[in-house]
């Protein structure tokens, strides 16, 4: 359902972030895009969306040619586009409700949204997704008294009152503590499921991407290096993405610990 | 900074070079001379006779104008009520016409980098670089004397002080909420409700009242020159040499600023 064609993006300062992009992921498929900082990851998303303008190939979404359409129909797209951020980017001075709801915006006219009178459908499917992140008692609450990973619970939110059919997620737990990354991604993952999102996923956490998704792109230097499942990326293809390390050290430990946190 | 290796090899550091420290005090040289002239041509230009005379003539009009004629309140009632509207109007008209210009010229909202925002910013050093007094000079010319002139100095000379420190929070906003708001799909508009709005609304609350505490003062001369409020009182105190309503004058005007930073001080410490 997501297309990328040799997608490129070079920018002002001569940097390649991406050099010739190639990438199909079907319906309802979870991907996960690791790579070290640097790698092109977050510029790979959001030329997707078009926060940051591709400088040539092609992006199909169901079809529809995304890199060449006007505002108003960008923002249609953009509809479908859930996307979910490092730094939550929840709007801190409004409240929960507000924040959640401002993923219908895309929907709403200028002064509805402006007089903050949203639909009553759209109000309920807020309380639904909030009471499914165990958030609905904070609703009325501002977004900067929440601790991290509420924060991330209502960044979530956000993405999925759009009605979305493809996430877009950059880095959703590199602010969070452990336990409460493993949280984050268990729920983003089984909300896709439930929803049958596909989903782009960047992180640079390997271990929890291979706990969580079927899929592993591995993007080194804006060129695609790994397309496989987890058990594939082994220490070798590992040392080609990231440079040299000790692998199985790291690897092993964190699976240990899954393992202590189950019994 | 400066690391020497000394002949014993031992590591010795100064804070700056021998060249450095010759410049510094070459530059302290160049100061001083500057002032000992400076000092010497203001000094045959004073009449030192006055000045030695000024405690005398001070202690002479403090005689006079103790005690205040506090009977001369009933005729301020009026002049300070205008004064607080002319204060308060013209920060309100300044701030709607400040907005737009700050949006138009911050570089993060600006339509165009190369013709609006140089057009943005002249209307807010224009407008910043004449004092109210002159505004208000020019503006009694053109609509004639009276409280209006005086709300109108003020609020043109308001726009650019107001739209400087708002286009300035603007810039500074933090670009990811901005960027969240855009993915939605949410339109330009909305992105501004959403996106921008709430994050310079503490700035705009605390700038407003700032200017308005600001204006206060400014708005007790504007009488001097006949645009209404207390001032026209003063200046009319002054011309016929009554002392106790000067003193008067002076009180009242103390009280009204003070009320005014005590109020802008709480709003202002509500909103952060």
């Amino acid at each position: 359902m997501l297309k990328l064609d040799k997608l490129v993006k070079t920018y002002n300062t001569g940097d390649q972030a991406l050099k010739s992009v190639e990438l199909e992921i079907p319906q309802g498929q979870v991907l996960a895009l690791i790579g070290p900082s640097g790698a092109g990851k977050s510029t790979l998303i959001r030329c997707i969306n078009r926060l940051v303008e591709p400088t040539s190939g092609k992006v199909y979404l169901d079809g529809i040619e995304l890199t060449t359409l006007g505002s108003g129909a960008l923002r249609r797209e953009r509809r479908r586009m859930g996307m979910i951020f490092q730094e939550y980017a929840l709007v801190e001075r409004l409240t929960v409700m507000e924040n959640v709801l401002s993923g219908r915006l895309g929907y709403v006219g200028f002064w509805r949204s402006f007089l903050r009178r949203f639909p009553q459908s759209d109000v309920d499917n807020a309380y639904r997704l909030l009471d499914r992140v165990g958030l609905v008692h904070m609703a009325d609450k501002r977004a900067d008294e929440l601790s991290g990973g509420q924060r991330q619970r209502v960044g979530i939110c956000r993405a999925l009152i759009q009605d979305p059919a493809l996430l877009l997620v950059d880095e959703p737990t590199a602010s969070l503590d452990p336990k409460t990354s493993r949280q984050i991604m268990r729920l983003i993952v089984e909300l896709c499921s439930e929803r049958g999102l596909a989903a782009i996923i960047n992180i640079h956490d390997v271990a929890l991407a291979k706990m969580f998704v079927q899929r592993i792109v591995g993007l080194e230097s804006g060129a695609i290096v790994f397309d496989g499942v987890p058990d594939d990326l082994t220490p070798d293809m590992l040392t080609h993405i990231y440079g040299e390390e000790d692998w199985e050290a790291t690897i092993e430990k964190v699976e240990d610990e899954e393992q202590e946190a189950a019994q | 900074m400066v690391t020497h290796t000394q002949p014993d090899g031992s590591l010795k550091w100064t804070r700056r070079t021998t060249g450095e420290r010759m410049v510094r005090w070459f530059g302290w040289l160049v100061g001083v001379a500057v002032f000992v002239y400076a000092w010497n041509t203001i000094s045959q230009a004073t009449t030192w006779f006055f000045v030695w005379d000024a405690p005398r003539i001070a202690g002479d009009i403090f005689g006079r104008a103790t005690p205040p004629r506090w009977s001369y309140i009933d005729k301020l009632w009026g002049p300070i009520w205008d004064t607080l509207n002319i204060a308060t109007l013209g920060t309100i008209i300044s701030l709607f016409l400040a907005v737009p210009v700050a949006f138009l010229a911050a570089r993060n909202t600006t339509p165009s980098k190369m013709f609006i925002r140089p057009i943005a910013l002249l209307i807010i050093v224009s407008t910043r670089s004449i004092n109210s007094l002159i505004w208000a000079l020019l503006l009694i010319a053109i609509i004639g004397p009276g409280v209006f002139a005086g709300i109108v100095a003020i609020a043109i000379r308001s726009i650019g002080f107001c739209a400087k420190l708002l286009y300035e929070a603007i810039e500074e906003i933090n670009e990811t909420q901005v960027e969240a708001i855009t993915a939605t799909g949410g339109s330009r508009w909305q992105v501004m409700v959403y996106g921008i709005v709430p994050q310079i609304l503490p700035a705009f609350a605390g700038i407003a009242v700032f200017r308005w505490d600001i204006n206060i003062r400014e708005s007790t001369v504007l009488g001097l020159v006949g645009a209404g409020g207390i001032g026209l009182q003063l200046s009319a105190s002054l011309n016929v040499l009554a002392w106790p309503q000067v003193t008067l004058i002076l009180l009242v005007i103390l009280v009204a600023v003070v009320i005014g930073e005590w109020v802008s001080a709480k709003v202002r410490g509500a909103i952060i």
